[in-house]
Order: structure tokens, then C-alpha cells, then sequence
């Protein structure tokens, strides 16, 4: 291996660095100001009040209320907290037991769904179209009189497409379903409000916008019945017990502050590096961009190229520094391609040679220009020892109608 | 999951790949529903593989053991080669992540097809010399 290969980095939608600010704002919860904020003393009282204040800052990010704000230790958990919880509550009160979701969620949510299939509910998985996103009007078809829960997710992980949130949200409430969408890709890259398009509850993650990992947020609209998710104290109106993980809160709310306001530069800056790789990437043969090119976020992009395998791939690209993820089933320890590319219809063939790029904050067009320069080489490579290729290339087997 | 340094080195450096055009057998295993196909190509002179090559489609786990199955065989009689197990080469490579160990599966099979090739080319029967050659879907892949 070089000895000075260059870094890039370009894997953010799996996570990030903790950013200079927000590791500044959570130092002094570690030494300082180290009281558990249940406590009435002073020391617990000083822990209590950023606490507070970080509540109100994730609030006023997404036009909720802070009481509506519950803090937990992850995305998939927000997600579980979401769905299992507003699902039960539903049946208990309600005898709803119909979820709806989309066969391209991630796995917190689907896994979520199959567990609750096993307590006696039924799920209909919505299918995703080649363009990577949801029907509304498929959705609206699927509720029924029995339908407690839709969750949607609001952007997806591995291929980048943004759903109609806003209108699935008002379908939703015309129809007296609860509305839950996983935004842990979302926030930083779209503006969200809560109110305006009728969410009822939201997912959100710290470590995707320069947060630490292990902390994030359920919002729960006032008024939506849901079952505790942790049985103990009285931390998060109860609902949710702990002691509160008040440094990473902290570094939460800093990260949702800044992301949250500088969406529209976030877009400005990241969507020409996208189109640009874009455009240089299907420069090479047989490649394909997976789902829409428009309703995309703004710094992530998945491609396919036919007669190579995605692990190979990535395996190079890590030798050439740049960190990328794929979404080939040996990297997840699974033999099957990713289920979100089978979901907009690729044939396992063509998904197993799958490559997601995920821009960031610290990524410039210096970035994109070495990804492109040495990408084709290292599909070149591949493509030259692989039997697949030599099929495709003698007309054995096509895969041209999928590109 | 994390692959030895001789994983890495014979990925990243592959002895005797590619195609090969005066071959006296070559066979071809796995399937692209799975994510890999290898390819073997043998030279036979006498009772000895003088040479051989592959060509792979797969993951790092895949092209490694392709790799290392060559440089096993190569020089070797056909007996020798038809006795090389799957074990052998994952050995060879330091061991292998128990969900790439069906990637060694296919470096034998892949052996054995190449040399079943170069017999049904002589006009004999490769079943009783060479056996069955396993199918894809005994390696655990779900399709």
C-alpha cells in the first residue's frame, strides 16, 4: 500500500466524527458538572438545566414542543420505542392491529415489524418502485378500519431517496392513522416540521450529524398513546427510565442545532459534488445510479456496476483510503444482497455489485475528483478477472434492461 | 469480520489470474445469485498441472482462496489435486470468517470441475475418478 494515500472519507451516512463544537459543549458534563440531574442539590440542578435546554433545542429544530422531546440511546431504539409502543397502545385501546411500512426500511424498523407479526399483528410491507420511493397513493389503499401504525422511513440509508413525508403525513391524519418516520438520514439534509407535515412521531440519531454514537431521540407528538419503553425512574416523563446521558444530550442538541441550521448550505455545497460524481461514475460502462437522481439527499448516492462483486470493491477502495460502504451481503455477514436493492427490483446478480457513497460535512470536490480518478481503474481491475464479466461481455447473460 | 494478512495479500495480489487459452480443462462454479463465480483453467502434461489460472467474481474471501488454490496445485500431479480440501486452503491463508469458509467450499469445487473438464476432453468418464461435485445451494446460499 502507498505509503501517503490520501483519506477520504465518504461513509457518513454510517457515521461521523464528533465535531470540535460539539465535543466542547459535552466536556464539561464528564468532570464538572457531573450530577445526576434527578438529584435537588445544586451539582444535580446544574446537570438539569442544559438537560432542559438541550430539550428545547431539538424541539424547536423540528416545530415540536420540548415536552414532546424523549431522549434515548439510539436510533433503532427510537424506532423500536416508536412502533412497538404506539402499536400495543393501539391495540389495547383501540383493538387496532394492522401496521403499514415499506419493504426498504432499516432493519430497526423491519426486524421491529416482524416482532410484532409474532404478537398477532399484520404488516404490509409496501412494495418500492425502481425509482426508490414509496406510492402514496398505495399507501392510502392499504389503510384499513384495523390500520394502528404506518412508519415510513423519511430518507433511505443505502440508496439516498427522500419520501413524500409530508404527504403521507397528511393521508395519514385524514385517515386517523398514527404517522411514525425514521429520520435518522433525513436531519441535516431536508427542513423538517413535525406540525406541518403531520408526524406524529420521529426518529432521530446523534452520531449521523456529528454527535457521539450512543444517544439519540424519539419525538412523540402530545396527545399519542404509547406505552412505556423502559420501566424504572421518572426520567423522561417516565417513560423512558435512566439516568440521563446528559454530556451526549448535550453534544445531541449542539449537533441538531448546527445541522439543522445550515440545511440550505449543507444542499448548496454537497448536491454539485453529487451530481458531479454522478455524472463521472455512469461515465463508466454498464453502472447504473440507484433510485431517483431528484429526490435524492443531497450528499448520498448508490451505484451498481455490473460483473463485480461489492465486498472486492470496497476492499480496494480502503487500499486507495477511501472509506465506502456497499450494500453486498458479505459485508453485512449474510449471502443475500441487500434487501433494499432487491426492493427496487435488481436481480441479485446486479445488487451484489452495489457501492454507496455518503458525503458529508468535511468532504470537498477534492474528494469527489480522487474518487473519480481512481474508481474506473479499480472496476477495470475487477472486471478483468471475473468470469461474470466475461459472460456479460459475450452476450452469455444481460443485465442491460436493469441499468 | 476481519481477513488474515495473507487473505489481504493474495486479494490484493493475485497469482495466476486471468484467462488462459491453451487449457486442457477448465470449470466453473458458484453463481451470481450467490456473489461469486470462480473459474478454473488447467494445463495438463503427462499426469502433472504444469499451469493453471482463474478468474473470479466475488468477494475479497473469494478471489484470496482462488488465489491460493493455484498456487497449490500448480506443479502438482491430478491425484494431488483432486485430494486438496477446502481445509486445506483456508490453512494455507491463515483461516478465513466463518461465513467466507463456503468461499474455500468453492476453490475445491472449482479444482475438481476444471479437472472433470479435462477428462470428459479425453473421452473419460471424470464420476468415478473425480466424484460429485457438490451444488451451489449446499454452500448455504439462500436464492
Amino acid at each position: 500500500m502507498d505509503n501517503a494515500v490520501r483519506k477520504v472519507y465518504v461513509d457518513n451516512a454510517a457515521t461521523t466524527a464528533v465535531s470540535e463544537e460539539v465535543l466542547s459543549a459535552m466536556l464539561p458534563f464528564f468532570k464538572e458538572i457531573y450530577g445526576n440531574p434527578s438529584s435537588l442539590y445544586q451539582l444535580g440542578q446544574e446537570a438539569k438545566a442544559p438537560l432542559e435546554a438541550a430539550r428545547a433545542t431539538v424541539a424547536e429544530c423540528l416545530g415540536a414542543k420540548p415536552q414532546e422531546i424523549y431522549f434515548t440511546s439510539c436510533g433503532s431504539e427510537s424506532d423500536n420505542w416508536a412502533i412497538k409502543g404506539a402499536a400495543r397502545a393501539q391495540r389495547r385501546k383501540q383493538g387496532k392491529t394492522h401496521i403499514i411500512t415499506s419493504a426498504f426500511e432499516h432493519h430497526a424498523v423491519l426486524h421491529t415489524c416482524q416482532a410484532l407479526e409474532k404478537e398477532g399483528f399484520s404488516v404490509t410491507y409496501l412494495p418500492v418502485h425502481q425509482d426508490g420511493m414509496v406510492r402514496v397513493e398505495e399507501l392510502e389503499a392499504a389503510i384499513t378500519e384495523n390500520t394502528a401504525l404506518v412508519t415510513i422511513m423519511y430518507a433511505n440509508n443505502e440508496i439516498g431517496t427522500i419520501q413524500p413525508i409530508g404527504e403521507i403525513g397528511r393521508v395519514c391524519k385524514e385517515h386517523g392513522v398514527l404517522f411514525h418516520t425514521d429520520a435518522v438520514q433525513a436531519i441535516g439534509n431536508v427542513h423538517i416540521d413535525v406540525k406541518a407535515q403531520n408526524i406524529d412521531m420521529l426518529s432521530l440519531s446523534g452520531h449521523k450529524i456529528h454527535a457521539p454514537k450512543g444517544v439519540g431521540a424519539l419525538y412523540i407528538r402530545s396527545g399519542v398513546a404509547i406505552d412505556t419503553f423502559l420501566d424504572g425512574g421518572a426520567q423522561e416523563r417516565g417513560r423512558r427510565a435512566g439516568t440521563e446521558n446528559v454530556a451526549e444530550i448535550v453534544g445531541l442538541a449542539t449537533a441538531m442545532k448546527r445541522a439543522t441550521e445550515t440545511v440550505d448550505e449543507r444542499i448548496a455545497r454537497l448536491t454539485p459534488m453529487r451530481e458531479k460524481l454522478i455524472d463521472g461514475v455512469l461515465k463508466i460502462e454498464r453502472s447504473r445510479l440507484n433510485g431517483s437522481r431528484e429526490h435524492r439527499l443531497p450528499g448520498n448516492v448508490s451505484f451498481c456496476f455490473q460483473g463485480v462483486e461489492g465486498e472486492s470493491l470496497l476492499l480496494l477502495l480502503d487500499m486507495k483510503g477511501i472509506s465506502a460502504s456497499s450494500g453486498s451481503a458479505c459485508t453485512s455477514g449474510s449471502l443475500d444482497p441487500s434487501h433494499v436493492l432487491l426492493s427496487i427490483g435488481l436481480p441479485h446478480e446486479v445488487a451484489h455489485g452495489s457501492l454507496r457513497i455518503s458525503f458529508g460535512d468535511y468532504n470537498t470536490m477534492e474528494d469527489v475528483d480522487y474518487i473519480l480518478e481512481v474508481l474506473p481503474t479499480i472496476i477495470e481491475r475487477l472486471r478483468n478477472m471475473s468470469p461474470l464479466w466475461d459472460a456479460i461481455q459475450t452476450g452469455k447473460v444481460n443485465y442491460d434492461s436493469y441499468m | 469480520m476481519a481477513y488474515s494478512e495473507k487473505v489481504m495479500d493474495h486479494f490484493a495480489n493475485p497469482r495466476n489470474v486471468g484467462e488462459m487459452q491453451d487449457f486442457s480443462g477448465v470449470g466453473e462454479v458458484g453463481n451470481p445469485k450467490c456473489g461469486d463465480i470462480m473459474r478454473m483453467y488447467i494445463k495438463v502434461e503427462g499426469d502433472v498441472i504444469t499451469d493453471v489460472s482463474f478468474m473470479t467474481f466475488g468477494c475479497g474471501a473469494a478471489i484470496a482462496t482462488s488465489s491460493m488454490a493455484t498456487e497449490l496445485i500448480k506443479g502438482k500431479s491430478i491425484s494431488e489435486a483432486l485430494k486438496l480440501t477446502n481445509k486445506a486452503v483456508m490453512e494455507a491463508l491463515d483461516g478465513l470468517p466463518p461465513v467466507k469458509v463456503h468461499c474455500s467450499v468453492l476453490a475445491e469445487q472449482a479444482i475438481k470441475a476444471a479437472v472433470s473438464d479435462y477428462y470428459q476432453r479425453q473421452g473419460i468418464d471424470p464420476t468415478p475418478i473425480v466424484g460429485d461435485i457438490p451444488e451451489c445451494e449446499e454452500c448455504g446460499c439462500e436464492i
